[in-house]
C-alpha cells in the first residue's frame, strides 16, 4: 500500500470514527449536472438535460445547455433530477427525543404565545436533520404546537450552521382552532364536555383577536408613541395587517366549517389551513373559500370508526378533485424523511402522481410565498434539488446527489454511519472460555 | 321449574363443547392468472392458485374450478401470502396489567375483542395473521395470542390460531423501569434491576418445577403417600417457559440489554427467544445470530425516546446480512395496514432483494411464531391465507384489493361498504371526529410524553 492510499484511508476514517457526532460537511462550487432527465414540475420533463448550478442558484437548465469549462461536471445519464421536497408541517429542529422534555422546544407554556418564534429554537445540529435530507426532503416548516396560538412557525432549509443560515424566507403564526374532536386515545371526555371546552376556547380566541385588532388601530393612531408592550398582540400584528399568513390547524369537518366562517367574519387576509384530516367531507366549502390546505400525514388512520379504511390516504385526492389547493406534510419530526412515501400513497389513492409531486414542491412553495426561489427547476431559482436513480416516491429509489442552495451535501447521516460501522462489525463475535 | 332447570343443563351440555371446539369457517376459492409471489419459491407469472376447504390444494397453470367454487380473476394482479404481524396490540380490551413487574399468569386471550374495527383495517392492508401481545410495562408480562383475522365472528375463540405455540411478553429497559421504578418506587428502576427481577423469577420457577418433577416421579412409585406441591399459575407459566413450551418475545432496544437477556436465557436453558423491536439489535447482530435468537423490528421508527435515539433504518438489513432471522412488525393499528410498505423500505436501507423484503412480513414472522408449517408462503398444503394487490406490494403505488383467510374473502375493496363495524357504540356521536395518533405512539406503552403523563395520572 503506498503512502497516498494510506493517507486517503486515514482521511476517510475521520468520517466513520465511532462516536463521531456530526456528518461530513458540504462543498460549494459551480456544478453541471449533465444528461439527466429533469422533472421541472412547472415546465414538464426535459430529457438529456444539463443543469448549471452556480452561486447557489440554477444558472441554466435545458437540453441545449452545455457545461462551461470552469464547472465540475457530474454525469447524470440515466438519472433523474427533482426540486427538493418541501414538508408543509413538521417539528423538525424543535425536538430531539420524544420522551425527554428537555429536548422538546415546540410547546411553550401558555395558551396564547404567538410571540414564540420557532426560528429561535431550531437546532441546526439536530441528528434528525441529516436523516431527513438524505431522502430528498430539503425544506420544512418547523412549527410550534400545543396551545391555541402556540407560536410562529418558520420555513427552514435542512442545511446551515445557524437558524438564520437555514431560514428559507417564510414565517406564519400558528392557530390551533378550538376543536370539538377528541384529542387522543386517552381523551375520555363526554361529548358535552368537549363542546363546552371548545366554546370556552372560541370565546378566548375571539377576545384575543378583538384585542389584536384594537392594538393595531391604537398602534397606527399613536404613530411614534408606541402603546404598552403586549408581546402576544405585537406578534399578531403582521397577521392583522395581512403581511403574514395565519396557519390554522383544524381537522374535524365541523371545525373546518367553523374555521372558514371565523376567517370570513374576522376578514383575515391571508390564511392557510393545516391538518384538515376531514377536509374530504367539506371539500367543496374549502374550495369555495379559496383557502389553500396543507394536509397530512397521509399514512394514518381514518378519524371515525365508521369511515372507510383508506380515507386518510384518499383525503388529499378528494380535496384536490373538489378544487382545493393541496400541499402535503408529515406532521412529524423523526420520520419527516417519509414525506415522499406519504405523497406516493396519496398519488395511488386518487391524487395522481403529478399532483402528488406538486403537493411537495411547487404548491407548498407558492403557499409559503417562496415560489420565486423554491419548488421547481427553473433558471434563477435556488439550487435546491436532488439527483436520483428512479421515481423518488418509490422506496426502492436511491438518491445520488443532493444540493441545498448550491451546497453539495454528502448523503451521510448518523443512520448511514451506523450502517457502515455495523454491517460487518469489528471485532465480530468473540467467544470466551 | 325443575323441568326448566334440566332444560338449561341439557342446553349447556349440548352447546358448551361446541363452543369450546369451534371450527372456523373455511372456503373454496380459485384465484386465476395472477402473478404469484410465493416467498419460498420465487415469482410465478400467470399462475392459478386453488384453495379448497381453507387449504391451498394446487398451484399451477389452467387449473379448473370445482363446482360451486368462487373464481377470482387476478389477471394483472399480484398474489402473495397473507401478511403476518408478529407484534400487535389490536383486538384487545386491555393491554398492560401493571400491578406487578411480573404477570406471566395474565392471558391476552381473556381480553380478546372480536369487534375491534382495527381487525378489518388490518385485513384491508393484506394482513391475515397477527400476534397480539401484552404491553411492555412489566419485566415479565402476560401471555400473547396468535390469531387469524376472521373478522365477522362474534366469538373471540374463533379468532385464535388453532395449535399455535404459546408466547409470552418480556420487557427490558425504559418501560418497565419507568412504570415500576419511577412510577411505583419499586425494583426495577434500572436495567440492573430488570435482570434481577427476571433471574429471580426464573430461579423460583426452576425450584417449583423441580418440586413438581420430583412429585410426578414419586407418585408413580408404589406406596407413595405424599401430597402434590401447591399449584401456582405464575410459577407454572414460567416453568412452561423453562420446559421450552412457551416462546419468549422480549421487548428490548439497547445492545447491552439484548446481550443480557440472551445470557439469562442461556443460563436457564431457554432457547426460544424472539427479540421484539431490537432497535440496537444491529449492534450485536453476531451475538444474536450465535445464540439463535430472532428479531422482529420496526422499519424506521426512532428517536421517540432515548433508548431508540441511536437507531438506524438499516437495522433489518444488517440483522439479515448477519444471519439473524428478522421480521418487520407494526406495534400499531395504523402501521399494521401498510406492512408491505414498511418492508419495501429495506430495498433502500441496505438493499435487500424483493424476496428478502417480502419474507420480513410473511415466512419470517411465521417462523418466529412457530406457525411456518401453516402460513407464511404460497405452498400446497398451507392455509388458504392470501393477499391480492393491484401493483407490486413493494411499490408505493400498490393498493390491496382483496384479503382471504382460510379460503374466505374477508376484505374486498370493490364490494365492501365504507362502514364495516360489527358493533355500533350507542354512546358514540356520529358527527364527532376522532384523533390522530401522535408520532411515536406505540401501543406497547404509549411512548409520547403526553401519554406518559396520563399513564402516571391513572396511578
Amino acid at each position: 500500500m503506498n503512502r497516498f492510499v494510506l493517507l486517503v484511508n486515514a482521511f476517510l476514517l475521520l468520517f466513520v470514527m465511532p462516536g463521531e457526532a456530526q456528518v461530513p460537511k458540504g462543498s460549494y462550487g459551480p456544478v453541471a449536472l449533465v444528461g439527466a432527465t429533469a422533472h421541472t414540475i412547472t415546465d414538464g420533463i426535459i430529457e438529456n438535460c444539463t443543469i448549471i448550478l452556480r452561486d447557489g442558484k440554477i444558472e441554466a437548465i435545458g437540453s441545449n445547455v452545455s457545461a462551461p469549462a470552469d464547472v465540475r461536471v457530474i454525469d447524470c445519464k440515466g438519472l433523474h433530477v427533482y426540486p427538493g421536497f418541501i414538508d408543509g408541517g413538521t417539528r423538525l429542529g424543535l425536538t430531539e427525543i420524544g420522551s425527554e422534555p428537555r429536548t422538546l422546544d415546540y410547546n411553550e407554556v401558555g395558551n396564547v404565545v404567538p410571540q414564540m418564534r420557532a426560528l429561535t429554537a431550531v437546532n441546526p445540529n439536530s441528528a434528525l436533520i441529516p436523516v431527513t435530507r438524505v431522502n430528498g426532503v430539503t425544506t420544512v416548516l418547523a412549527a410550534p404546537s400545543g396551545g391555541m396560538l402556540s407560536g410562529t412557525a418558520a420555513l427552514i432549509n435542512l442545511h446551515g450552521y445557524t437558524p438564520d443560515q437555514m431560514y428559507a424566507g417564510f414565517e406564519g403564526v400558528v392557530l390551533t382552532f378550538p376543536s370539538t374532536s377528541r384529542e387522543g386515545p386517552n381523551d375520555k371526555r363526554k361529548p358535552e364536555e368537549i363542546s363546552k371546552a371548545a366554546a370556552k376556547a372560541m370565546k378566548k380566541l375571539n377576545e384575543v383577536w378583538q384585542k389584536a385588532i384594537e392594538y393595531n388601530k391604537l398602534d397606527s393612531a399613536l404613530g411614534d408613541n408606541k402603546p404598552d408592550y403586549y408581546p402576544e398582540l405585537i406578534a399578531l400584528q403582521p397577521v392583522i395587517q395581512g403581511t403574514m399568513p395565519l396557519i390554522i390547524e383544524v381537522n374535524g369537518a365541523g371545525d373546518i366549517l367553523s374555521a372558514l366562517e371565523w376567517v370570513r367574519e374576522k376578514e383575515i387576509a391571508r390564511v392557510i389551513l393545516s391538518g384538515v384530516r376531514e377536509g374530504w367531507r367539506v371539500a367543496g366549502k374549502i374550495a369555495e373559500a379559496g383557502i389553500p390546505v396543507i394536509t397530512g400525514k397521509v399514512l394514518t388512520l381514518p378519524d371515525r370508526a365508521y369511515d372507510r379504511y383508506d380515507r386518510a390516504y384518499a383525503n388529499p385526492g378528494l380535496m384536490r378533485k373538489a378544487g382545493v389547493t393541496v400541499a402535503l406534510r408529515t406532521n412529524e419530526a423523526y420520520n419527516v424523511r417519509n414525506l415522499p412515501y406519504n405523497a406516493g400513497v396519496a398519488a395511488a389513492h386518487g391524487l395522481g402522481k403529478e399532483e402528488a409531486l406538486r403537493a411537495i414542491t411547487i404548491v407548498p412553495a407558492q403557499i409559503f410565498g417562496v415560489a420565486d426561489r423554491l419548488g421547481s427547476l427553473e433558471t434563477g431559482k435556488d439550487a435546491t434539488l436532488f439527483v436520483c436513480d428512479g421515481d423518488p416516491l418509490e422506496p426502492a429509489t436511491n438518491i445520488k446527489y443532493l444540493f441545498i442552495k448550491g451546497w453539495d451535501i454528502p448523503l451521510v447521516s448518523r443512520q448511514t454511519l451506523l450502517y457502515d460501522e455495523f454491517l460487518h462489525r469489528e471485532p465480530g463475535l468473540q467467544t470466551h472460555d | 321449574m325443575k323441568v326448566l332447570r334440566w332444560q338449561i343443563v341439557i342446553a349447556l351440555l349440548v352447546t358448551f363443547p361446541m363452543a369450546a371446539t369451534a371450527q372456523p369457517d373455511v372456503g373454496d376459492v380459485l384465484i386465476r392468472n395472477g402473478t404469484l409471489l410465493t416467498v419460498t419459491n420465487g415469482t410465478l407469472e400467470n399462475t392459478d392458485l386453488l384453495i379448497r376447504k381453507g387449504k391451498i390444494t394446487a398451484i399451477g397453470k389452467n387449473l379448473t374450478a370445482p363446482e360451486g367454487c368462487r373464481v377470482i380473476d387476478a389477471t394483472g394482479l399480484f398474489v402473495m401470502p397473507g401478511i403476518i404481524d408478529a407484534h400487535s396490540h389490536i383486538a384487545l380490551e386491555a393491554i398492560n396489567e401493571m400491578s406487578s413487574p411480573l404477570t406471566p399468569e395474565v392471558r391476552m386471550r381473556d381480553a380478546l375483542n372480536p369487534l375491534d374495527i382495527s381487525i378489518y383495517r388490518a385485513l384491508a392492508g393484506g394482513v391475515t395473521t397477527i400476534q397480539t401481545l401484552h404491553g411492555s410495562a412489566n419485566a415479565i408480562g402476560g401471555q400473547s395470542v396468535v390469531m387469524k383475522l376472521r373478522y365477522g365472528t362474534l366469538n373471540p375463540t374463533e379468532l385464535i390460531f388453532e395449535g399455535a405455540p404459546r408466547g409470552i411478553k418480556f420487557a427490558l429497559g425504559e418501560n418497565p423501569t419507568r412504570v415500576h421504578g419511577a412510577g411505583h418506587n419499586m425494583v426495577p428502576r434500572t436495567r440492573m434491576g430488570v435482570e434481577f427481577v427476571i433471574r429471580s423469577a426464573l430461579t423460583e420457577a426452576r425450584e417449583y418445577q423441580k418440586k413438581w418433577d420430583e412429585y410426578n416421579e414419586q407418585k408413580m412409585k408404589r406406596g407413595f403417600r405424599g401430597a402434590p406441591p401447591e399449584y401456582d399459575d405464575r410459577l407454572e407459566t414460567l416453568a412452561e417457559i423453562l420446559r421450552g413450551n412457551i416462546i419468549v418475545h422480549c421487548h428490548s432496544y439497547r445492545a447491552d440489554e439484548i446481550v443480557m437477556i440472551m445470557k439469562v436465557c442461556r443460563d436457564f436453558g431457554i432457547k426460544k427467544l424472539v427479540l421484539q423491536h431490537a432497535n440496537e439489535g444491529f449492534k450485536v447482530a453476531p451475538e444474536i445470530a450465535a445464540f439463535g435468537a430472532m428479531a422482529s423490528v420496526f422499519s424506521d421508527a426512532w428517536a421517540y425516546k432515548f433508548e431508540v435515539y441511536y437507531s438506524t433504518a438499516y437495522n433489518a438489513a444488517i440483522l439479515t446480512r448477519n444471519g439473524v432471522l428478522t421480521s418487520i412488525n407494526s406495534d400499531d393499528p395504523g402501521v399494521i395496514r401498510h406492512l408491505y410498505h414498511e418492508a419495501s423500505k429495506t430495498l433502500k436501507y441496505g438493499g435487500l432483494s424483493r424476496d428478502e423484503a417480502l419474507a420480513l412480513i410473511t415466512i419470517n414472522p411465521a417462523k418466529q411464531l412457530g406457525i411456518d408449517n401453516r402460513v407464511g408462503s404460497l405452498e400446497v398444503g398451507k392455509d388458504g391465507d392470501v393477499a391480492i394487490f393491484r401493483g407490486h406490494p413493494l411499490s408505493i403505488y400498490t393498493v390491496p384489493v382483496m384479503t382471504i383467510v382460510d379460503g374466505i374473502v374477508r376484505f374486498d375493496r370493490e364490494k365492501d361498504p365504507d362502514d364495516m363495524r360489527i358493533y355500533v357504540d350507542p354512546e358514540e356521536r356520529f358527527d364527532q371526529s376522532g384523533f390522530e395518533v401522535p408520532e411515536g405512539y406505540h401501543d406497547c406503552l404509549g411512548t409520547a410524553t403526553e401519554t406518559f403523563h396520563q399513564l402516571f395520572e391513572s396511578h
